[in-house]
């Protein structure tokens, strides 16, 4: 920039570290207005009243006292989410983990099948959930219209207490094409010299799979699992579009109740303890998860 | 279609080892996985199928059993009589603004921050990287209730500052991908501006950007897409209608008109193509992104 240089002279370092800062700047404003503001903000606010018409007032524990014993929605709520992430999160693992080594083989049209897999992973969320509010119709949608032509009178699905839960897991499996793309790369990055000194060896193909494949993909597997327990506890926009948490509260999943709470009720101190109770309990979880890693995930002693 | 080579870095394209056996058995694999392949494409194809084809049926061929899959005659008038329902083109305006905005933050404010990560030494530096990193483990929904208060309080409710100014700031997963990148490239080009008294800032602008140019198009196809497909953010700051989002104004719809498909499906389908249409276009962009993340592949 300045090209007179006589006067007060900043050491080439000194200044480094300036264009680094002023570099970092913009991102550093929106961190501190953002985020970190917000996030103390969330923890204060938690232990306060305040229903934005009436002014905030201290009040301690309460909110949290309230949750955990006098509030049947809260435990009905975690207990809808945590039916959701136990089912879906092995649902998913595994689809993508299947789809991922069909798709390694040598087969004709790889690449079409790739896409085609791939694809409903990214259509928006709003749209996707309307798409499904039809296919899952209970008489004219495709799945019990397909069911009716065997003979079979399917579920109400959405409209079902039983069904309701599982249906919205059907249509976020259908999304499982992006975790797919994630194990499909781990299991191409497997070296080759390993499966040929297996089948040196004399190991079989299950052996093969079993002592070579899954140890070099559990990192990869691992990743997808730790990822989509965090998001599947976040589950929100399918519940809200497609039944609005019923029928009887049976989509009412945390996130639902939270934003009611927040943002249709007002009652935002005690909406931000329930924020906190979440993540709380999600990084307490992904705290466990890495853990539990030791046992089953396999690091290369050298990473490449 | 998405190409083999764009899939990690040492990608190969012998994929298959066991693949020599007996001739018979050898038939009798491919065949089953080619059966599989198949019913899985039929599995995750043809909800998209019934949406084209029910957005193109007339209403009696809508609720016929047992279902109509090819429509006779095709019906366009689903399309149009979305207009009529939801004003499509004004929530089609507004996503595209508030897209615009996103990824003009993941080019410019990101890859300025992600060029400090990298290149720039500096006390604290890589402290305040850690920060960073740590940022995108915290859920949305933590800072969710302040943020509305705060931004009640600037009086930007029913506004698109609180969907746009965020994101023009910088987004740490963008900046993340984008240093893993900048760590790449090589360091010659930049010592020989350096020596030529160049500034930082020049460099990163007439060096670096041009030569990041597939890392960037990466990290704006992805903030395109979070922007198009937001629902929670639009959901939560705007109230009037006229400045909905397509999310928040396919969702409206749905609520108000449950029963009719024909435009349901329509509506559904025009927010989908785009979408379809930039990931035909920039297929490999949406691979590198996997290889940038860090994973090891």
């Amino acid at each position: 920039m300045a090209t007179a240089q006589p006067k007060p002279r900043l050491t080439n370092a000194a200044r480094e570290a300036l264009t680094c800062y002023l570099f970092l700047l913009p991102w550093g404003l929106g961190f501190l207005a953002f985020v970190i503001g917000p996030v103390v903000a969330s923890f204060v606010l938690g232990f306060m009243d305040y229903e934005i018409v009436t002014p905030a007032r201290w009040v301690g524990l309460a909110n949290y006292i309230e949750l955990f014993t006098d509030d049947q929605r809260f435990g009905m709520s975690m207990g809808n989410t945590l039916y959701y992430v136990l089912v879906f999160v092995p649902f998913h693992v595994i689809i993508a983990t299947l789809l991922a080594l069909l798709l390694n083989q040598k087969a004709r049209g790889i690449a079409v099948y790739r896409t085609l897999f791939y694809v409903p992973s990214i259509v928006p969320i709003v749209a996707g959930a309307i798409l499904w509010v039809w296919i899952l119709q209970p008489e004219w949608g495709l799945i019990n219209s397909t069911l009716a032509m065997v003979g079979i009178e399917g579920p109400l699905w959405l409209a079902s207490l039983t069904w309701s839960k599982p249906a919205l897991i059907l249509m976020a499996l259908w999304g499982s094409g992006a975790a797919m793309i994630i194990v499909l790369a781990g299991l191409q990055g497997v070296p080759q010299h390993l499966y040929e000194a297996a089948e040196i060896d004399g190991a079989n193909r299950w052996q093969r799979f079993q002592h070579v494949t899954i140890p070099m993909l559990s990192p990869t597997l691992f990743f997808i699992l730790v990822l989509s327990v965090i998001a599947s506890f976040q589950v929100f926009t399918t519940a809200y579009v497609m039944t609005g948490g019923g029928p009887a509260e049976s989509t009412l999943f945390y996130m639902l109740y939270l934003y009611r709470r927040a943002f249709v009720l007002l009652d935002m101190g005690y909406a931000a303890s329930m924020a906190w109770i979440l993540f709380v309990a999600v990084l307490a979880l992904t705290l466990v998860q890495f853990k539990l890693a030791s046992r089953w995930v396999y690091y290369e002693a050298e990473q490449s | 279609m998405i190409r083999d080579q764009a899939v990690g870095p040492q990608s190969s394209r012998e994929m298959h080892p066991s693949a020599r056996g007996q001739p018979l058995r050898r038939l009798l694999e491919r065949g089953g996985t080619q059966l599989l392949l198949a019913l899985g494409a039929v599995v995750f194809a043809l909800p998209f199928v019934w949406m084209v084809s029910t957005s193109l049926k007339a209403d009696r061929q809508i609720f016929a059993f047992p279902p109509i899959w090819v429509p006779d005659p095709f019906i366009w008038g689903n399309f149009p009589a979305v207009f009529i329902y939801a004003p499509m083109h004004l929530y089609f305006f507004n996503t595209l603004l508030i897209a615009l905005a996103h990824v003009f933050g993941a080019v410019f404010t990101c890859s300025l921050a992600a060029y400090g990560f990298a290149r720039l030494r500096a006390p604290g530096r890589d402290l305040i990287f850690m920060v960073m990193v740590s940022q995108m483990m915290i859920p949305y929904i933590v800072m969710l209730v302040p943020l509305y208060l705060l931004f009640a309080e600037l009086e930007w409710i029913d506004t698109f500052y609180p969907l746009t100014i965020p994101a023009m700031l910088g987004t740490p997963f963008y900046i993340f991908m984008l240093r893993q990148f900048f760590l790449t490239i090589p360091m010659e080009l930049e010592e020989a501006a350096i020596i030529d008294g160049a500034s930082r800032l020049r460099i990163w602008w007439t060096i670096v950007l041009p030569l990041a140019k597939p890392a960037l198009a990466t990290v704006a196809i992805f903030s395109f897409m979070f922007a198009w497909n937001d629902f929670t953010g639009p959901l939560i700051f705007l109230n009037s209608r006229e400045k909905f989002t397509l999310s928040l104004g396919l969702q409206a719809f749905m609520f108000e008109r449950r029963t009719m498909w024909g435009p349901l499906m329509a509506a559904s389908t025009m927010m989908i193509m785009p979408i379809l249409i930039v990931f035909f276009l920039a297929q490999k962009h949406f691979i590198q992104g996997i290889a940038l993340t860090g994973i090891k592949a």
